[in-house]
């Protein structure tokens, strides 16, 4: 038992080690993204003291940017299972030893989630309020405490299937079927879960008929499940050209014919609800007037809204020809989808949802300066827990960090290059 | 051995000056990254009293003994008047048995004049800066209930305005409360008399609540509210009047530090057109009960919504 203990042990400290470990690019790149998260470290700590008067929101608007990111990466969340569900319902090989990539920014994006949660409330200190026994939960009634419930545990799921399938690779040991398959298929229905549940924390509200809407739950899911492998899309390829790390251009196209489907369904929901708002004409189609046209010389979402359908348009068209197929298309294609979805989604579902207010007041939302550098900060800090995450498990994969080695120095700053992993690091 | 050759001794150094620059580098970083976090926890200096110990520890409303009440009861009246320099005196006012509050607001009456507004604003101790207000009064037009007509801003010389009508909407304790089936950790219930409370020790500031409100009749404290010392009111309930934190909700409560204790509120006194009736609906020779036998026609904003409001409006004519 307690060798079993030390050989843990080992493991993470070689892990973490080896995240402090690289090259000049990776140096540069971790120190960039230091940067940015300690200023918006800077940001948060003066919302601390200020309160959330330091950002952009109202009475009449109480939730902005910080939710709609947190809207937007529940989505990118769930993309991990659409890498999964390929290799362990379809028997996929090229994407086998991919999943791991996927469940992994699963993780990032959770904890960026748990973040921007986290800098939305008013008294983060009172946090200990949510904990069941601890606390009061309001389960079942309030769709928040859903969230919290649901959103953690997929973040527990992931993070067991990947620790463990690394800790198995790292001492060159099969899997146990019984110890990560059935959480697999968990964690599949779990993901779609988090984003129903999410959709619901709108759709609940009877007083916004802009949420109060059937139609947002399923737009979630298309949006997410094109968002999400687009996302993996890029960067698989990333990690293709930085660590030498095998894989096929049939991988990437698996996950585009993933991404092509999702955006063709997201842009007929799209249209579905667009014609609902404004062929009946009712007076419930204000936010959505609101949001494409813009109210009482209120405008402030209008160009978003259009960037966002144009950009989804052209993603749909570039995927459904032919010459998505190249890589370049398909990339451009991904970056369109990305952008297109994360407006959409955030900023274009939790904004207008406010405006007008119960009472019929227009009154525009644009984030602070503040508020921007949390934001950005939040990113920076998802990336830095992606790259440290995959820094950690290129090497395992790739069998040179593992137990065998264990007593053979430690490969240096030079190890992501095609060296063999014990040749010395010339100087 | 050719004088250029280095001598082992000299390669050792040259790995050994290797070492000791690679550490010096590192230590550098290291030194470089903590003053740089330092550096950006830097605005926390700022901040003051935020939060005691046992205010921290403070238990649930629901679940505190009077022991416990007694204690927090104590403790506020020492940060108010540490603070204000003024001691107040901060009941635990519970609903008394028997009663259940209705407003009911005669539209024929109301002039618009936004007095209710200012005297919620004094009795309740909201934040004058930036000010805070429980009461939104709308400017319709003759003949709409249509609220995307409002006029929230109107600023006329004097009213009422010609061709137009005013309407006050404040909470309006529904009977099915959206606010208190979304908070998520139960710091908003609804009271045996019908009136919405917030615990504004429990609540975390998710502001869930406020979308979920379908009368905009939430208010959040986005910073430290601000009342001038010679403007509080030292007469204050726990659910009701006492000074608010930073980050918290709060709302109309039917002012229950006085409603509770037997008073009208506030902008019922202050209104100068008798415009407001207020009472309970479970004794049938009171006002209100009177008002919603006898009226033909009373509204309920949003019925449709379900939240069956303790609100109605009226008409004369
Ligand atoms: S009016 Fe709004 S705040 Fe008041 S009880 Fe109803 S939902 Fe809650
Ligand atoms: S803001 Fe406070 S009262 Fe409102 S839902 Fe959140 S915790 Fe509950």
């Amino acid at each position: 038992m307690s060798t079993a203990a030390r050989n843990y042990l080992t493991f993470l400290w070689r892990c973490s080690r080896i995240a402090f470990v690289g090259d000049w690019r990776y140096y540069s790149w971790m120190g960039v993204l230091s940067a940015i998260v300690l200023l918006g470290l800077n940001a948060y700590c003066k919302q601390f003291v200020h309160g959330l008067i330091v950002t952009g929101m109202s009475d009449e608007v109480s939730w902005g940017v910080y939710i709609a990111n947190f809207t937007f990466l529940v989505g990118v969340a769930a993309a991990a299972v659409m890498m999964v569900i390929p290799v362990y319902i379809y028997d996929n090989e090229e994407l086998h030893d991919l999943v791991i990539f996927g469940e992994l920014l699963a993780v990032a994006a959770i904890l960026m989630c748990l973040a921007f949660v986290t800098v939305d409330l008013g008294r983060p200190d009172r946090f200990w309020h949510l904990i069941p026994g601890l606390g009061q939960m309001n389960f079942p009634k309030s769709m928040l405490s859903w969230d919290v419930i649901v959103l953690n545990g997929y973040l527990l799921l992931n993070v067991h299937i990947c620790g463990y399938l690394l800790y198995c690779r790292y001492n060159d040991r099969k899997p146990g079927k019984w110890f990560y398959i059935p959480f697999v298929f968990t964690a599949i229905i779990w993901a779609v879960s988090i984003h129903t549940v999410t959709a619901f924390l709108y759709v609940g509200l009877g007083g916004r008929p802009f949420w109060n809407a059937s139609i947002v739950g399923p737009r979630f899911l298309a949006s997410a499940f094109t968002a999400g492998p687009a996302i993996i899309i890029l960067a698989l390829q990333i990690i293709r050209s930085v660590t030498h790390y095998r894989i096929t251009d049939k991988a990437l196209l698996t996950l585009r014919s993933i991404v092509q489907v999702s955006m063709i369904i997201n842009v007929f929901l799209l249209v579905c609800e667009v014609f609902k708002e404004f062929y009946s004409g009712t007076l419930h189609g204000a936010s959505a007037k609101y949001l494409f046209f813009g109210l009482e010389g209120h405008h402030a979402l209008v160009p978003w809204i259009w960037t966002a359908i144009t950009f989804n348009l052209i993603a749909m068209v570039i995927l459904s020809l032919p010459l998505s197929r190249s890589l370049k298309y398909l990339n451009i294609a991904c970056v369109l989808s990305i952008v297109g979805i994360w407006i959409e989604k955030g900023m274009g579902l939790v904004i207008p949802g406010f405006i007008p207010t119960p009472l019929g007041a227009v009154v525009d939302y644009v984030p602070s300066l503040n508020e921007t550098l949390v934001c950005l900060g939040i990113w920076a800090f998802g990336l830095l827990c992606y790259t440290v995450f995959l820094r950690m498990s290129v090497p395992i994969l790739q069998g040179r960090l593992s137990k065998a080695n264990e007593h053979l120095p430690e490969p240096d700053a030079e190890d992501d290059t095609d060296l063999p992993a014990t040749a010395p690091a010339p100087h | 051995m050719s004088l250029l050759e280095p001598t082992p001794q000299e390669q050792a150094g040259a790995t050994d000056r290797a070492m000791t620059r690679r550490s010096f580098l590192r230590s550098t970083a290291a030194f470089a990254g903590l003053s740089a976090l330092a550096a950006s926890l830097s605005p926390l200096r700022e901040l003051g009293e935020f939060s005691s110990a046992e205010e921290f520890m403070q238990k649930y409303y629901k679940e505190m003994t009077p022991d416990d009440m007694a204690k927090v009861l104590k403790r506020i009246e020492g940060q108010v008047e540490r603070q204000y320099g003024i001691r107040p005196h901060v009941r635990d006012l519970k609903p008394m048995d028997g009663v259940e509050f209705v407003y009911c607001l005669n539209l024929t009456r109301c002039i618009g004049c936004r007095k209710c507004v200012h005297a919620c604003v004094a009795e309740n101790n909201q934040s004058r800066n930036p000010e805070i207000q429980y009461i939104r009064v709308l400017k319709l037009p003759h003949g709409s209930m249509d609220m995307e007509k409002a006029d929230h801003n109107y600023a006329p010389e004097s009213v009422p305005e010609k061709g137009f009508f005013y309407m006050p909407v404040q909470c309006q304790q529904c009977h099915n409360p959206p606010c208190v089936k979304v908070c998520p950790v139960n710091a908003t219930w609804q009271e045996k008399d019908g009136i919405t409370v917030i615990d504004y020790d429990w609540c975390i500031g998710c502001r869930y609540c406020e979308a979920a409100c379908p009368y905009f009749a939430r208010r959040f404290n986005f910073t430290k509210p601000e009342i001038p010392a010679e403007r509080l009111n030292p007469s204050m309930a726990y659910l009701g009047n006492r000074p608010r934190k930073q980050g918290v909700m709060e709302k109309c409560h039917f002012c229950i530090q006085r409603t509770r204790a037997g008073k009208y509120p506030a902008c019922l006194e202050v209104c100068p057109v008798g415009a407001r009736k207020f009472g309970n609906i479970l004794d049938p020779e009171s006002e209100v009960s009177y008002i919603l036998r006898e009226k033909r026609v009373f509204i309920q904003l949003k019925e449709e919504m379900g939240t069956n409001p303790r609100f109605f409006y009226y008409f004369d004519k």
